[in-house]
């Protein structure tokens, strides 16, 4: 259902116009993103030519281990760190076209954040946080889509709350409302779970699984958590920056088998044999 | 331990400026104030240090006027010349010399104005010939030898512009002198003269001009080799007889020492207070980063205590960082402190209080700073490290730490209780008159402000918030929940400003209270179309009267003359008019008898004055002044005391017989109602212009020149608390920037969540905007209540109206605004750059 309004809503001018169509158009794309840290003896290279993209209503799970580069990956795309090279679009907005004003305002109008911690304003009521985006960008919110996100995540007797007075798990609510809420392109979500136990953890994927699938929302989780990872529609595996594979409706059993095969195989042979998958994961 | 604290200290450098500077701000004020104090009277006690005989023969006087031989009475006794011979003769006596002294002598500006020396006198002296006897140096030239000679000190000499060889035309209580500038010198031992000046004259000149043909007004003394200075002085006394003071170079020095000490004590108390303003503000301030350093260290200090640390180690790591940081502090405190006293004598040579002497750190002022430095330091740190003590070891493994503000109610009761029973003082002081009430009632009611501060703030925050939101939208909201999620917080960032503007605010409405009194008191009681002044209140030559007396359409024609008597042993200030004409002059309000009762035989009083010494109307009083002469005098009558008259009035021809000088203090002119106004007013300019020294003033003119003097002092109040200002402004950006640091993570999500820089910085600037106000706003009110309270419990120090200066009041709230705006500059930039990936990984 929201498709349609979401296109209808008026984007940024800016940007590359995709060669992607109608509906098989990413909600968002990568192309060779390269992103190199330090220098000489300190060079690590994070991302390594990656080229993905994000479709929409899709709720796919980076994984990898410690190091892969899947967070890097999350904050380039996010438009929250630049790459050293290589290309990435939010919609059809090319992100290396921006300037940190052009950013701003993508991050704020196009895309909604979960951080894993400290998600949410303390002087702010959890309502007040919710419209947050909106507000700063000086934007009503559609009352009766605030309503049924409200009512979805479960916080209308809360919404009057501040931050310190609310639980770990209903804090990451109101950041799973707040990032839904301004009806964003897609939203990236970096550990969500990670500080919750894992009744409130597996009530937030719930609720992500079913964003995506009845609110037709993208979104975009990184995790290293099989279990999590379980509830995406795909999973895409990160391995020393570059994709190494991909899987379609996952389960945590074959996640978790997939990544012990990591373990097998790190480091530099995976990037050989399962290079090939890069392109099989837009299929 | 000590190990952990000091690899803390240089692990945040930005935390160890931030919170250094703290001190630095505090010792800096303490050490300038006492820096620049000790070179303020190493002055005025450095003229009379200055003094090259070891003993002195003057005139008795009767008492000592505490006027440093600036008394108009004792200054008229002389000594006969062949005094100097007897001296000579005593045993012990290895030279002996006449000095002449006298007030009342400038050297004319090359546009023929006294230049101003902003109170200062201009004294002029005779030209000692024996090298040993003479307190004074040439510099340049040579020594005046002739009646159409002088030289004048090196200050004055500069400040004019003139050089040896140079015309002047020299101004004297007698005659003028046109004279050849033969020679410039320096006097005393480091050429100090607090801005006075001095002319010196060769003997005869001097002796002409300034006293009588073979008169001196003292006797310079060496003693023989041998010969102690008190010997001396004994031998003196006892061959010369009773007649004379006789005293040692010493006694001199400590005597005026001690006067000048009286005469500056406001100066001093004035600073010293200010210092101690600035110690408590600056205590403040390091209590206000402290707390906020241990609480973004809360888990650190928590990983210590978890890892087996016990509640007094941490406790001590805190401390021992607080004395490290008040030693280091105090040190860089020393050094602005010299900076700041080298600007305050710039500032107080501006208002014509010439420092002469060099500024010095003294063994006090240096322990006092490290003592203060590390003191107050350590006691701001105390509270903090104790509640850092206070963190339970398991807040190490909280990813999150909640800190609940600690509830507000104990200070709000002992607040209230507090303010309440000052308030009470304060309005029983001023109601009775007592001051030093008022004066406890005030402290009370700035400590209950103090700790009401953080109450009161919630309150304004919302009130001056509410238009945050529509002004800013979410940003102004931001702004206003910040200001108000720690109202301690947002109470001491605001402290300093707000005791810098109840100071000025008190001062401010003194002052303008003082203006209005004056103005009041004029129009009351000057009945006179004008008055002939000197500009800097020194008497003149009589011959002004006499030639005004003559000019066509006067009619009537008051001298006033002032001085100093004891009243039935009671020391105190007098006036003397002619009984006929001080009708026409001052409308004076008489309680008691009869304005026209006052006559050779008797004396008016201040019904204040009769009230402390019991007098009534027909009471007889001995009148004694300073040469030594006395009168019987019958109280003829009383006279309010809004009348701006000193205690005592007497008839002119008492202040005659008992020998007082004939100069005039001020001279009242009264037209005749038929005569054009015009005309005369212009005959009386041209007598005026003769005498630069004096001025005609009509009745607006003279309140503007007695206003002049609250006005100087005003501006070096107001200068001195725009000091205590940029403290405060110091204390708000250093406290935002803090504020900006312990919410990096948080403006990093705001940053990630499409808020742009340009929205971060005014969110930071808005919460600085509105904390500042807030400060304003207690500081005004405060000071309001507190100079109206000073202002009703001095009305009978002559403060007859009171006067509030709204628009100043608004300027300062204004101001307080634009400060909030400065400070916040380098904490909005500061936040507006955050890297936001590397603000919402920061931990």
């Amino acid at each position: 259902m929201s498709t349609l309004e979401r296109n209808d809503r008026t984007h940024l001018s800016t940007g590359t116009t995709t060669a992607a169509t109608g509906d098989g158009r990413p909600a968002a794309r990568s192309e060779a993103l390269t992103k190199v840290y330090g220098d000489g003896e300190a060079r690590v290279t994070a991302l390594d030519g990656v080229s993905v993209e994000f479709h929409p209503g899709q709720f796919t799970a980076i994984m990898g281990p410690s190091g892969s580069g899947k967070s890097t990956l999350m904050h380039v795309m996010a438009g929250l760190d630049a790459p050293t090279s290589g290309q990435s679009w939010i919609g059809d907005v090319e992100l290396s076209g921006l300037g940190d004003k052009g950013l701003t305002r993508l991050r704020r109008d196009r895309i909604g954040f979960i951080f894993q911690a400290f998600n949410l304003i303390p002087t702010l009521s959890a309502l007040e946080n919710i419209t947050l985006p909106m507000d700063i960008a000086g934007r009503k919110p559609g009352q009766a889509w605030l309503d049924q996100v409200i009512d979805t995540v479960g916080l209308r007797p809360r919404l009057s709350h501040r931050p310190a007075e609310l639980s770990g798990g209903q804090q990451q609510r109101v950041a799973c409302a707040r990032a839904l809420a301004s009806r964003p392109d897609i939203v990236f979500a970096d550990e969500p779970t990670g500080n919750l136990d894992s009744r409130t953890g597996a009530e937030i994927l719930a609720f992500l699984q079913s964003s995506a699938r009845t609110l037709g929302q993208t979104i975009v989780m990184v995790t290293h958590d099989p279990v999590a990872a379980a509830y995406a529609d795909r999973v895409v595996f990160l391995a020393d920056g570059r994709i190494v594979d991909e899987i379609d409706a996952p389960t945590a059993d074959r996640v978790l088998e997939r990544m012990k095969a990591f373990d097998r195989t790190e480091p530099t042979t995976t990037r050989g044999s399962m290079g090939g998958h890069d392109r099989d994961g837009a299929a | 331990m000590l190990r952990t604290a000091i690899r803390n200290l240089l692990a945040h450098k930005a935390r160890l400026v931030m919170s250094g500077l703290a001190v630095v701000l505090g010792v800096a004020f303490v050490a300038g104030t006492l820096t620049f104090t000790d070179a303020l009277n190493n002055t005025f006690t450095g003229i009379f240090k200055g003094a090259a005989a070891d003993v002195s023969v003057e005139p008795k006087a009767a008492f000592n006027t505490g006027m440093a031989g600036m008394d108009m009475n004792s200054a008229s006794a002389s000594l006969p010349a062949s005094l100097v011979e007897k001296v000579v003769a005593v045993d012990g006596v290895s030279a002996a010399t006449g000095y002449v002294q006298a007030d009342g002598v400038y050297v004319l500006d090359t546009n023929g104005h006294v230049a101003d020396t902003g109170g200062a006198p201009g004294m002029g002296i005779s030209w000692t010939t024996n090298p040993e006897l003479n307190s004074a140096t040439l510099v340049a030239g040579q020594a005046p030898t002739s009646s159409d000679e002088v030289a004048i000190d090196t200050g004055t000499a500069d400040d004019l512009g003139y050089h040896v060889g140079d015309h002047v035309t020299v101004l004297t209580p007698g005659p003028r002198l046109q004279a050849t500038l033969v020679g410039t010198f320096r006097y005393g031992q480091d050429g100090g003269l607090a801005g006075a000046s001095m002319t010196a004259f060769d003997t005869a000149t001097a002796q002409r001009l300034l006293l009588a043909k073979g008169r001196f007004s003292e006797i310079g003394v060496t003693a023989a080799d041998g010969m102690s200075h008190t010997e001396l002085a004994d031998h003196l006394t006892a061959e010369l007889g009773a007649g004379y003071q006789v005293s040692t170079k010493e006694q001199k020095a400590a005597d005026r020492a001690a006067s000048l000490e009286d005469s500056l004590k406001f100066i001093n108390t004035f600073l010293l207070v200010f210092a101690g303003v600035a110690l408590f503000v600056g205590s403040f301030l390091i209590l206000n980063t402290f707390s906020m350093l241990v609480a973004q260290r809360t888990r650190e200090l928590a990983l210590l205590r978890a890892l087996g640390a016990s509640r007094r180690q941490v406790t001590r790591t805190v401390l021992i960082e607080a004395v490290v940081l008040g030693l280091v502090g105090a040190t860089v405190g020393l050094g602005g402190g010299y900076a700041l006293a080298f600007g305050l004598k710039g500032m107080f040579g501006r208002f014509g209080l010439t420092i002469d002497s060099g500024l010095t750190l003294t063994g006090a002022t240096v322990a006092w700073s490290y003592l203060i430095g590390s003191a107050v330091t350590l006691v701001a740190a105390y509270l903090p490290a104790r509640r850092a003590a206070k963190v339970p070891p398991v807040a190490a493994m909280r990813a999150d730490l909640v800190t609940t503000p600690r509830p507000l109610r104990v200070r709000t009761i002992s607040g209230v209780v507090v303010a309440a029973l000052s308030a009470a003082g304060l309005a029983g002081g001023a109601a009775g008159g007592t001051l030093p009430l008022v004066a406890v009632g005030a402290l009370g009611l700035l400590v209950a402000v103090i700790v009401l501060s953080p109450v009161l703030a919630v309150p304004f925050v919302h009130g001056v918030g509410a238009f945050l939101p529509q002004l800013a939208g979410t940003t102004g909201r931001l702004a206003k929940e910040n200001a108000l999620r720690n109202p301690r917080r947002t109470a001491a960032t605001s402290s300093a400003l707000m005791i810098g503007l109840a100071l000025v605010t008190g001062f401010g409405i003194l002052g303008t209270s003082a203006r209005a009194s004056i103005d009041r008191t004029v129009d009351d009681v000057l009945r006179a179309d004008y008055v002939v002044s000197a500009a800097m209140g020194q008497p003149f030559t009589p011959q002004v009267a006499d030639r005004v007396r003559h000019i066509d359409g006067v009619e009537s024609v008051a001298v006033e003359r002032y001085g100093t008597a004891e009243i039935d042993g009671h020391q105190g200030y007098f006036s003397a008019y002619d009984p006929a004409l001080v009708g026409d002059a001052l409308a004076i309000d008489m309680t008691d008898g009869k304005l026209n009762g006052l006559a050779a035989g008797t004396i008016l009083v201040s019904a204040k004055e009769a009230d402390r010494a019991g007098l009534s109307v027909g009471d007889s009083v001995r009148f004694e002044v300073a040469n030594g002469q006395s009168r019987q005098l019958k109280v003829a009558g009383l006279y309010g005391d809004d009348n701006g008259l000193g205690p005592y009035v007497i008839a002119m021809d008492t202040y005659q017989a008992t020998g007082g000088v004939p100069l005039d203090q001020n001279v009242y002119i009264t037209l005749d109602r038929s005569a054009d106004a015009t005309d005369v007013h212009k005959a009386l300019d041209r007598v005026v212009d003769e005498y630069p020294v004096v001025q005609l003033r009509d009745a607006e003119g003279y309140k503007q020149d007695k206003r002049a003097g609250i006005d100087q002092l005003l501006t070096l109040i107001n200068a001195l608390l725009a000091l205590s200002v940029l403290i405060a402004v110091l204390g708000v950006v250093n406290t935002l920037v803090l504020s900006v640091i312990e919410r990096t993570r948080e403006l990093g999500l705001l940053r990630a969540l499409g808020m742009d820089r340009r929205h971060v910085r005014r969110m930071v600037r808005l919460e600085a905007v509105v904390i500042s106000l807030y400060g304003a706003a207690l500081g005004i009110a405060l000071g309001t209540v507190l100079g109206l309270a000073l202002t009703t419990v001095m009305h009978d120090q002559g403060l007859v109206a009171t006067a509030v200066p709204v628009p100043q009041l608004v300027l300062g709230l204004v101001l307080g605004g634009v400060t909030g705006l400065v400070a916040a500059a380098i904490p909005a930039r500061r936040a507006g750059r955050l890297d936001v990936l590397d603000a919402i990984s920061a931990t």
